[in-house]
């Protein structure tokens, strides 16, 4: 579709992109004060996100999904990653009210950086073309280090910032290596190009075309892993996940997280569109889907391993978050209608518990000032509404019913186990058996708010503030959809297509 | 087929869940009304009985309406929840479950009662039942929808939500109101049954896919079903599935739900994670672990293994029968070594469970009769055994064996309760235990000589060890620091007459209970019967 015909069906883009302008201008010309600027500009970035989530819900449908000579690509998947992109800043902007881990004088700054890192998000989950990916990417990742240095109390965010950078840069130009591999061997940049050139190349009939296409897809996967944190591109999480201002981690943990699932998802059926209808006819792609097998086993087992021996809790749920995109790695792997679907669902629930666990963080961090495991003793009778969410959180992570995490495993597990074969019950079995090792850390929190009473007389916990708020307004969906789960479904049923 | 509907188990299984949520609406309304902290416990307590106590009522007009000699599935509630998956949302109690419904009720009412912080003395501060009450309450009333919500459930999704909705509130009771070392207690028993249950997932899963198209309740399409009698009415279509993991898919599937049961039985060598649950438990968590929890294990197997996956179960019969001799001589001669009084009924529960294992692998009629009775008497006596072993806790403050002496002088009627609930764990004729276990070794004799005869040496050591313990706590020289203790109070009397009256009257005429399943449980191993040439012909 040409470009001036494709422009309705970037709306949500453009919104975002005039209000991320409209916050960086506003703030040189008009430098507010006082209330305008505590409140005033959240409530602009909320304004232009919700109206960028009214344009994706009123998008028009579109017999031909590619927009921009191909650049974009839309289906119903993307729709649905781009409102979760969409919901989860929004749901970093409310957290971020009145946070003491960002500096009062550049809080505007903060939430155009924020609308900016949505824009990137939306644009990576639609990417259809090896350079919208790379620039798409480009955007998420510089946004995300400026946000993860922002905390000025002391050099933890600093470190994390230039740690992100550090990683992110390598990530990017091995994947833009790939790439460039890729190009070379199939001549073109377009993903649909790029799997009709595979399906006829006789790149792949030579031993060395085979490894070389190998290596491009290895290369590739580096770039992504360090998007969705897969293990072993997983180094930075943790450490900017602890220095970075806790309602940007919230964010983090989520929003590219999903975006970098639609794209793998989109990369895998794009070039191999088998995947897309039936994975068991994808013999082609065997080894991709065997790369992606062993990352979601690797991923899975380290993430939980790794969270068991942590002691602040950004960290555990940074290792959590990193056992998770394991678990949704068992989506992709499935492949079909299915796989995408329980991928869909899975993060449509992990959006909900995972930014709530971390608003629990959040407020508590707000009257305690530490993320250490030692200040939740006793928070079950010190503020019961607070640690009585937590545990629906972390049951929810856990994955156990009647909470909306259960409902997301059984999708995963399920699209496996309908698919069949040796090695996807295989890795069915190895993510179940995660799950209860999972439970061994997410307990340890339990335990400490629950099981152990707080040393001496700890400061109380104040449930005033937008944190809180959001942690027990979240809570109420997360046990919900665990009773009540149709919603979700309606959601694996409507994604599940990736063209 | 048009089924008549009726809400009572659903009313039995939701009533303390609304329990749950008046004591939260008591938490909230705390300052509103400037309750004291008095005031709140009691209310809790006042609810916790309120909304348990129903249920016992419930249960009698369920004994008295069921129709044992007709069998099936009767008080149906039957409904669509998610059509996505064609989930529904069955309810329904037969021959096996109606016993274990009742049995659910009972143990629910005097863990209730137990408690209670009547005639705790008043200094007392640190007794559980003084503790945080509101939360306790609230927790086991959360706890007895899941058990009455794991018996009554005939959809295999619902049953999977009620078996792991059991497992949360257990950690929390075992976890805060337990003894000294109940943190470690709380994770393993959580970490060992969560183990299981993820496994029965999987093989949830591959049955739901693996079933043929059928209709739901209101008429529309299902591709799948979870329908637990469903399932059953396809069993063989389960021998035809294409292999898991390269071996046959129903023995895949039928080991990985046998170990999601035989953790909770618990059957050796998964059993490691009842002591310590049971020592640090506080007395009535024991009494509904040890009379209701466990028996979700042998239940499941007999609602899920036996019917859907029969061949399999014939397969692994030997397994069974093996391993259910194992519990009983292995746990019984463990029970022979141990100083704390709680540890051994602990054990003793291993063993007694050896014996439903036994019963259940025979397939003939006294074996499968012997061995659901089995479940029902040990559901009786072993709670009756951990509140004896609380009386005696919340006295002296310790549970060693050894420590006591002589205690038949002080308190008689202590004594005499003790003794006759011994004698009925060890299968003393004339009471409950004793017909069970006679069943089920009649039952077994014929299929399995050798493994009955070794299994009834169990018999032997179990009276041993009691009488052992008998002569050493309350015979002998009295222990002049245990002179002043006070013999029976009554809240213990109201928990403990009603289950000791149950053991004598079920032992003189067990034909109450048994009338209820044998129908049910006779048809259950027919086919199996056949199959091994115990019986033939229809």
């Amino acid at each position: 579709m040409p470009t001036l015909e494709s422009l309705p069906h970037v709306l949500p883009e453009v919104a975002l992109a005039v209000t991320a302008a409209a916050l960086f201008v506003l703030e040189a010309l008009w430098q507010p004060r006082g209330r305008a600027r505590r409140v005033g500009f959240p409530l602009l970035a909320l304004g232009g996100l919700l109206a960028a989530l009214l344009f994706l819900v009123a998008s028009p449908s579109s017999a031909e999904p590619r927009f921009f000579g191909g650049l974009l690509t839309q289906d119903p998947f993307s729709t649905f990653v781009r409102g979760v992109a969409i919901v989860a800043t929004a749901l970093a902007v409310g957290l971020a009210l009145g946070s003491p881990s960002l500096p009062s004088n550049r809080r505007v700054e903060y939430h155009g950086l924020l609308v900016l890192l949505a824009l990137g998000m939306c644009l990576l989950s639609s990417a259809g073309h090896l350079l919208m990916i790379y620039v798409a990417i480009e955007i998420v990742s510089l946004t995300s280090y400026l946000l993860a240095g922002f905390d000025d109390r002391g050099g933890r965010s600093a470190e994390a910032g230039l740690k992100y950078v550090l990683f992110g840069g390598v990530a990017s130009g091995v994947m833009l290596f790939g790439f460039s591999l890729l190009f070379g061997l199939f001549g073109d940049l377009s993903l649909s190009g790029l799997g009709q050139a595979l399906a006829h190349s006789t790149t792949l009939s030579t031993g060395a075309g085979r490894w070389a296409t190998l290596l491009a897809l290895v290369f590739v996967l580096a770039g992504l892993g360090f998007k969705i944190a897969a293990v072993p591109f997983h180094m930075w999480c943790p450490d900017v996940y602890e220095g970075a201002p806790t309602p940007f981690t919230a964010l983090l943990s989520v929003g590219p997280k999903a975006a970098g699932f639609a794209v793998l998802l989109r990369f895998g059926t794009g070039l191999w569109p088998e995947l897309a209808t039936d994975a068991a006819a994808a013999t082609s792609a065997l080894p991709w889907l065997l790369l992606l097998g062993v990352m979601s086993t690797v991923t899975m087992t380290v993430g939980n391993l790794a969270a068991i021996w942590q002691d602040n809790l950004k960290r555990l749920l940074a290792y959590s978050s990193i056992a998770h995109a394991g678990y949704m790695l068992m989506g992709v792997v499935a492949g079909g209608r299915e796989g995408p679907g329980a991928v869909a669902v899975y993060l449509a629930v992990y959006l909900i518990m995972n930014i709530g666990a971390f608003a629990v963080v959040s407020a508590v961090d707000r009257s305690a000032h530490s993320e250490d495991i030692g200040v939740y003793h006793g928070l079950g009778r010190r503020a019961p509404l607070l640690a009585l969410a937590m545990a629906v959180f972390l049951l929810s992570l856990t994955g156990l019913p009647p909470t909306a995490g259960f409902v997301g495993k059984l999708y995963l597990f399920a699209s496996l186990i309908h698919h069949g074969g040796f090695w996807y019950v295989l890795l069915a079995v190895v993510g179940v058996l995660n799950s209860v090792v999972s439970l061994y850390f997410y307990a340890r929190v339990l335990r400490a708010m629950f099981l152990e009473s707080a040393a001496g007389e700890p400061a109380p916990v104040s449930l005033a503030n937008s944190a809180a708020a959001l942690a027990v307004v979240l809570a109420v969906p997360t046990l919900a959809l665990g009773i009540f789960w149709q919603p979700l479904a309606a959601i694996a049923n409507f994604s599940g297509s990736l063209f | 087929m048009i089924e008549t509907q009726t809400t009572l188990l659903t009313w039995m299984t939701f009533t303390p869940l609304i329990g749950v949520a008046a004591i939260g609406l008591l938490l909230m309304a705390r300052p509103l009304l400037g309750l004291s902290q008095r005031a709140v416990d009691h209310g809790a307590r006042l609810l916790a009985l309120l909304t348990t106590l129903p249920s016992l009522a419930l249960s009698y007009v369920m004994w008295r309406d069921f129709d044992g000699a007709a069998g099936g599935v009767q008080f149906v509630h039957h409904t669509p929840w998610i059509r996505a998956f064609n989930i529904e949302y069955f309810m329904g109690v037969d021959g096996l479950s109606v016993t274990m419904v009742m049995l659910t009720a009972l143990i629910s009412s005097v863990a209730v009662i137990a408690s209670m912080p009547w005639g705790i003395a008043r200094d007392d501060s640190h007794h559980f039942s003084r503790r945080q009450v509101p939360g306790y309450m609230a927790l086991l009333l959360l706890l007895e929808t899941g058990m009455f919500g794991v018996f009554c459930a005939l959809d295999f999704f619902l049953f999977y939500v009620l078996w792991e909705l059991v497992l949360l509130p257990m950690y929390f009771l075992i976890g805060i109101w337990g003894g000294p070392r109940r943190e470690y207690a709380a994770i393993k028993f959580f970490l060992y049954t969560l183990a299981g249950s993820v496994l029965m997932l999987l093989g949830m899963i591959a049955l739901y896919y693996a079933s043929e198209p059928t209709t739901l309740v209101d008429g529309t399409a299902a591709a799948h079903t979870f329908n637990m009698l469903k399932l059953a009415e396809q069993a063989n279509r389960f021998e035809l599935m294409a292999p898991i993991l390269g071996l046959p898919f129903t023995k895949v599937v039928w080991v990985g739900m046998f170990i999601a049961f035989a953790i909770k039985v618990p059957m050796f060598p998964f059993h490691t994670w009842l002591p310590d649950a049971h020592v640090e438990a506080p007395t009535p968590i024991s009494v509904l672990l040890a009379g209701v929890l466990l028996k979700m294990g042998p239940y499941g197997m007999l609602r899920v293994n036996y019917p859907i996956l029969p061949e399999a179960t014939l397969w692994a019969q030997w397994g069974v029968a093996i391993f259910g001799a194992i519990n009983i001589v292995y746990a019984a001669f463990v029970c022979m070594a141990q100083k704390d009084l709680k540890k051994l009924i602990a054990y003793s529960s291993v063993s007694h469970m050896g014996f439903v294992l036994l019963g259940m692998a025979a397939f003939t009629p006294q074996g499968i009769s012997g061995a659901v009775y089995q479940m029902w008497n040990h559901g009786i006596i072993s709670p009756a055994l951990f509140l004896i072993a609380g009386v005696i806790y919340d006295r002296a403050h310790h549970r060693e064996i050894e420590g006591f002496g002589g205690l038949s002088k002080n308190l008689p009627e202590y004594t005499a309760i003790t003794g006759l609930a011994f004698m009925a764990s060890l299968g003393l004729p004339g009471l409950n235990g004793f017909i069970s276990e006679a069943l089920v070794l009649v039952g077994a004799f014929p299929v399995f000589k050798v493994i009955t005869i070794v299994s009834a040496s169990g018999v032997i050591i179990t009276a041993a060890y009691y009488l052992l313990t008998m002569q050493r706590v309350f015979l002998g020289k009295l222990n002049e620091k245990y002179a002043a203790l006070r013999d029976l109070n009554w809240r213990e009397r109201l928990t403990l007459y009603p289950l000791v009256a149950l053991m004598v009257v079920l032992g003189f005429y067990p034909m109450p209970i048994l009338d209820l399943m044998n129908p049910t449980l006779h048809s259950l191993v027919l086919p199996f019967a056949q199959r091994t040439g115990l019986v033939t012909g229809p």
